[in-house]
């Protein structure tokens, strides 16, 4: 049974965005909020790191644990969702995640805040499968129909993976097997070829 | 025929009294710590895979090695990283 998981290799991301981009655009997240993000380490620092951040559908989720009136549900592939008509926007899930993942509309009077939203991983929400009311609560619900979230699958330098937990771990390990460690990783070897294997000695046996 | 009105005014009021006890709740019954709201459908039932899970798994992991450039790219140009 696939478990479904993103995971972003900080060596390949380059910080363009392009994830967030793909986010909005697939499924209409609204202005202040943000389903993804990318956050930089050490930026402008030799060294920087960037990586990209939204729900990471944790198998054992603390924002499930504290909402006092269980709109969270995890799925049978365990994409972590929530019922958004069921949801008093109390904000207990921003405190609990360790991701900043819940997102709280602010764009009415007195510091209203609406009902929560967050990464849904491209699998829409207790509605209907592509149905309007899915498409305005919850956005596009690419998972029904055999894709991946658009995040992943946009993603340029394919720093973010997401899909089925053991498959996009083999993708990565294949990945870090290739490409080293150290200065192989950016490119030193490419650059200035890898060292040379050891002549046999002359007259010796091969 | 009066008493048989009485007697039978006797018998039908507490059924109809009785009947309000009869309504169900509207509100679910709030179970701590148990997901309270809409039951979701899986991925794998709609018109597309048509309740096959398998299919959808296959499908979602086949998608999934287009994130592989060491399978996507294969021998072509980009290929032999």
């Amino acid at each position: 049974m696939a478990r479904m998981k993103f995971l972003c290799d900080a060596e390949r991301c380059i910080e363009c965005n392009g994830c967030v981009t793909a986010c909005k655009n697939t499924n209409d997240v609204p202005w202040g909020v943000n389903r993804r993000r990318v956050v930089t380490i050490d930026d402008g620092v030799p060294g920087e790191r960037s990586i990209s951040v939204a729900c990471m559908h944790c198998s054992d989720a603390p924002c499930m644990a504290v909402c006092p009136v269980d709109c969270f549900y995890k799925t049978e592939d365990g994409v972590v969702l929530h019922d958004k008509d069921l949801c008093i926007g109390c904000g207990y899930c921003f405190y609990a995640c360790p991701f900043g993942a819940p997102q709280f509309p602010q764009d009415g009077g007195f510091g209203l805040r609406g009902k929560m939203d967050k990464c849904t991983f491209c699998a829409g929400g207790p509605e209907a499968d592509g149905s309007e009311a899915e498409l305005r609560k919850y956005g596009q619900n690419r998972l029904a129909q055999g894709k991946l979230p658009s995040c992943a699958e946009m993603c340029s330098t394919k720093a973010l993976l997401g899909g089925d937990g053991d498959t996009i771990a083999d993708i990565y390990r294949t990945r870090v097997l290739v490409r080293g460690k150290g200065s192989e990783v950016w490119g030193w070897g490419s650059a200035y070829g890898k060292p040379e294997k050891q002549q046999a000695a002359p007259g010796g046996k091969s | 025929m009066r008493k048989t009105l009485l007697m039978g005014l006797t018998a039908v009021l507490p059924l109809a009294l009785l009947a309000g006890c009869g309504d169900n709740r509207p509100t679910q019954a709030y179970k701590q710590g148990t997901y309270q709201g809409k039951p979701d459908t899986r991925p794998w039932d709609n018109e597309q895979f048509k309740g096959n899970q398998k299919a959808w798994e296959d499908a979602v992991k086949s998608r999934a090695q287009a994130q592989n450039e060491y399978v996507r790219l294969g021998d072509g140009p980009g290929g032999k990283l």
